[in-house]
C-alpha cells in the first residue's frame, strides 16, 4: 500500500477515535432530555390502548425496563449503544436501527443531490456575478442571495408545489417514485430524478446562497493575482480562466462551507421531507415526534450527529485529495 | 450630533439597512397594534371560510379554512415571532457570552472542557435538537424559547472566546491584572466592552434565524397552541394548498420580509460599527 493511502486511513481512524467523547456527550444529553420530559413510553402505549389499569402500566414499564432507576436505564442504554443496538421502537414495532437504516438511503440521496446542486449552481452564479461585478446581473444575484437567506425553506417548497405541480403540472409533488407504476431500469431512475428535483433544489437553497458569495469573493480576490494575469496575457478566454484557474483555488473554502452547513441541511431535511413526503429520516423524525417514540428519537439524533462527524472527517480527506500539500492534522 | 462619520451617519448612508429598519419598524408596529386593531383576537371565526384576498372588503387579506381573518392572524403572528426571536436571542447571547468568556479568560482545562461541551451542541443538527426539546417538554412559548436558545448559543460562544483570546495579551488587560482587579471586574469592565461590537452584530442576526426556527417548529405543529404564529398559519394553509394557496403564501411572505429586514439591519450595523470591514 502506498504511503499516502496509509496516512489517510490512519488519519480517518484517529479522527473517529477523537470524536468518540463528543458522541458520548451527545448520547448523554439526548438521554437526559428525553427522560426529563414528562410521561414515558408506557403512558403513550397505554393511551393508545385506551383506558389502562395501573397493573397493566406497571407490567409495561417492567417489560421495557422503564421501572429501573434513571442511572441504570442510562447504563443499559450506553451499553447497547456500543453494539449499535438503539433499542426498540414501540410504535413501529421494529428495532430502531433497522428503521433508521431503512430510511437512511433516501435522505442520503436527497442530501447529496442538494449539496451537488448547490455547489454547481454556486460556482456558475458566483462566476457570473464576479464577471459582471457592479452591473445588473451581479446586483440581481446578490439580491437573490439575500432573499434566499431570509426564505423559510418549507414555505418555498410549498410555493414550488403550487407552481410546478398544481399550476404547470411539470413535476410530481410528493414521494420518491410514482406509486404503482412499477418502473424498472432507466425508466425508474428517471422517475426518481423527477421526484428529486424540487426537494433537492429547495434543500440546497441556503448552501447555494453561501457558495455564490464565496465563489464571487474568490473570483475577485484571485482574479488579481499574477498567475491569472499570466493566463490572460497568453490569450486564454475569461471562461477558461474562471473555470480552469480560479475555480481550482476557490474550491477549498467551498468544501469547508459544505462541512459547516451539513447540520443545517440535515435539520432542513426534516421540514423538506415532511413537505414533499420524501420517505427518509426527516419524515421518520416527524412521525417519531408525534408518536412520542422516545427510543426512535434518541436513535435519530444520534445518527444525525454521526453523519455530521463523518462529513467533517470527509471534508478534511477531500482537502487532502485536492491539495496534497495540506498536512493531515 | 449626526455627522457624516458618526455611527448613525454611517448607518444612514447604508440604504438597504435603512430600508430594513423601516420594514422592521412596520413589523414592530404590527406586533404592538394587534390588540388595538383586532381586540377580538386572532382565533375568532369572523367570516365565510376561504374568502380570497379582496373578495370581501372587511377582510383585505381574506379568511382561512376556519373563517379567521388572515390580517388579524398576521398581526398577532408578528407578536409571537418578535417575542420568541428576541427572548431566545437574549437567552442565547447570555449563555454564549458566559461560556465563551469563561473559556477565553481562564484558558487551559476550563477552555478544553467548555469547548468540548460546545462541540457537543455544534455536532447535533440545531433544528433536529430543537424539535426534540420542544416535543419532549410539550410545546409552549417557554419551551420553544428554551429550545431555540439552546441550539443558537454555540457560534456566539466561539466568537466571544476568539475575541477574548485576542484581547488577553493586550497591555490594558495586563495592566488590569497588575492592578489586582478581580476576574469578574476584568471581564466585565475591561474585556467585554472591547468585545461587544461583534456580539451585537451576531446577536442581531441571530434574531432572524430564531424567527426562522420558530416558523419551522410551528409548521411541524410544535408551536404554542395558544399563540397564533406565522409558521402555524403556513401549516394550516397547507391542507388546502391546491385550491387556496394564498392562505400559505401570505404568512410565508411575512416571515420572509421580517427575516430580510433583520438581516439588512444587522449588516448595516456591522458596516457602521466596523467601518474598515466595508470594503469586503
Amino acid at each position: 500500500m502506498n504511503r499516502n493511502a496509509y496516512d489517510l486511513i490512519r488519519f480517518v481512524l484517529r479522527r473517529l477515535l477523537q470524536s468518540l467523547p463528543v458522541l458520548l456527550g451527545i448520547a448523554t444529553i439526548n438521554f437526559l432530555f428525553v427522560n426529563l420530559a414528562p410521561g414515558d413510553a408506557a403512558d403513550v402505549l397505554a393511551g393508545e390502548a385506551g383506558a389502562a389499569s395501573p397493573e397493566f402500566m406497571a407490567a409495561l414499564r417492567e417489560r421495557y425496563g422503564l421501572d429501573e432507576p434513571l442511572h441504570v436505564q442510562f447504563l443499559v442504554y450506553m451499553g447497547k449503544l456500543l453494539t449499535f443496538d438503539l433499542g426498540y421502537s414501540f410504535r413501529f414495532s421494529r428495532p430502531v436501527t433497522e428503521l433508521l437504516l431503512g430510511n437512511l438511503g433516501p435522505t442520503l440521496l436527497l442530501m447529496t443531490t442538494a449539496i451537488l446542486f448547490a455547489c454547481s449552481m454556486g460556482v456558475f452564479l458566483g462566476v457570473l456575478a464576479a464577471r459582471c461585478v457592479n452591473r445588473w446581473p451581479d446586483y440581481l444575484i446578490s439580491v437573490g442571495a439575500l432573499i434566499a437567506y431570509a426564505t423559510p425553506v418549507f414555505w418555498l417548497g410549498l410555493m414550488m408545489i403550487v407552481l410546478f405541480s398544481v399550476k404547470l403540472g411539470w413535476l410530481p409533488s410528493s414521494g420518491m417514485q410514482s406509486i404503482g407504476a412499477g418502473y424498472t431500469g432507466w425508466r425508474k431512475v428517471l422517475d426518481v430524478a423527477q421526484h428529486l428535483i424540487m426537494p433537492a433544489t429547495v434543500l440546497g437553497m441556503y448552501l447555494t446562497a453561501f457558495q455564490v458569495r464565496l465563489m464571487r469573493a474568490s473570483m475577485l480576490e484571485i482574479g488579481e493575482q499574477d498567475f491569472v494575469t499570466t493566463a490572460r496575457s497568453k490569450g486564454l478566454s475569461e471562461q477558461a480562466i474562471a473555470y480552469r484557474h480560479v475555480l481550482r483555488n476557490a474550491i477549498l473554502p467551498m468544501v469547508t462551507m459544505v462541512g459547516l452547513q451539513v447540520s443545517a441541511i440535515l435539520g432542513g431535511s426534516v421540514l423538506i421531507e415532511t413537505v414533499f413526503a420524501w420517505p427518509g429520516l426527516g419524515r421518520l423524525a416527524y412521525n417519531a415526534v408525534f408518536q412520542r417514540d422516545l427510543n426512535l428519537l434518541l436513535g435519530l439524533l444520534f445518527l444525525c450527529s454521526i453523519m455530521v462527524v463523518v462529513t467533517n472527517i470527509l471534508t478534511e480527506v477531500v482537502y487532502r485529495l485536492i491539495d496534497p500539500r495540506i498536512p493531515l492534522k | 450630533m449626526i455627522t457624516r462619520n458618526s455611527l448613525i451617519g454611517r448607518f444612514g448612508r447604508h440604504y438597504p439597512a435603512v430600508a430594513g429598519l423601516a420594514l422592521l419598524a412596520a413589523v414592530t408596529a404590527m406586533a404592538l397594534l394587534a390588540p388595538v386593531l383586532f381586540p377580538q383576537g386572532p382565533w375568532r371565526m369572523v367570516g365565510r371560510p376561504q374568502l380570497w384576498p379582496g373578495a370581501d372588503p372587511r377582510f383585505p387579506l381574506g379568511t382561512d379554512i376556519l373563517g379567521r381573518d388572515l390580517l388579524a392572524c398576521l398581526f398577532y403572528g408578528a407578536r409571537v415571532s418578535l417575542l420568541i426571536g428576541i427572548s431566545a436571542t437574549l437567552a442565547a447571547t447570555l449563555i454564549g457570552t458566559v461560556i465563551g468568556a469563561a473559556a477565553g479568560f481562564f484558558g487551559g482545562r476550563v477552555d478544553r472542557w467548555l469547548m468540548g461541551f460546545t462541540e457537543i451542541f455544534q455536532t447535533t443538527p440545531p433544528f433536529v435538537l430543537a424539535v426534540v426539546v420542544v416535543a419532549a417538554f410539550t410545546p409552549s412559548l417557554t419551551s420553544i424559547i428554551i429550545a431555540i436558545s439552546l441550539v443558537s448559543w454555540p457560534p456566539l460562544a466561539r466568537l466571544v472566546r476568539a475575541q477574548f483570546l485576542q484581547l488577553m495579551p493586550r497591555e490594558f488587560v495586563l495592566a488590569g491584572i497588575v492592578m489586582g482587579m478581580s476576574n469578574t471586574r476584568l471581564i466585565v469592565t475591561q474585556l467585554l466592552p472591547n468585545a461587544i461590537t461583534p456580539i451585537i452584530v451576531s446577536s442581531s442576526l441571530m434574531i432572524a434565524s430564531a424567527i426562522l426556527l420558530e416558523a419551522g417548529l410551528a409548521f411541524l405543529g410544535l408551536g404554542d397552541p395558544n399563540a397564533m404564529s406565522w409558521g402555524y398559519m403556513i401549516g394550516v394553509g397547507r391542507e388546502v394548498l391546491r385550491t387556496d394557496w394564498y392562505i400559505t403564501t401570505i404568512p410565508g411572505l411575512a416571515v420572509l420580509l421580517a427575516v430580510l429586514a433583520i438581516n439588512l439591519v444587522g449588516e448595516g450595523l456591522n458596516d457602521a460599527l466596523n467601518p474598515r470591514s466595508r470594503n469586503r
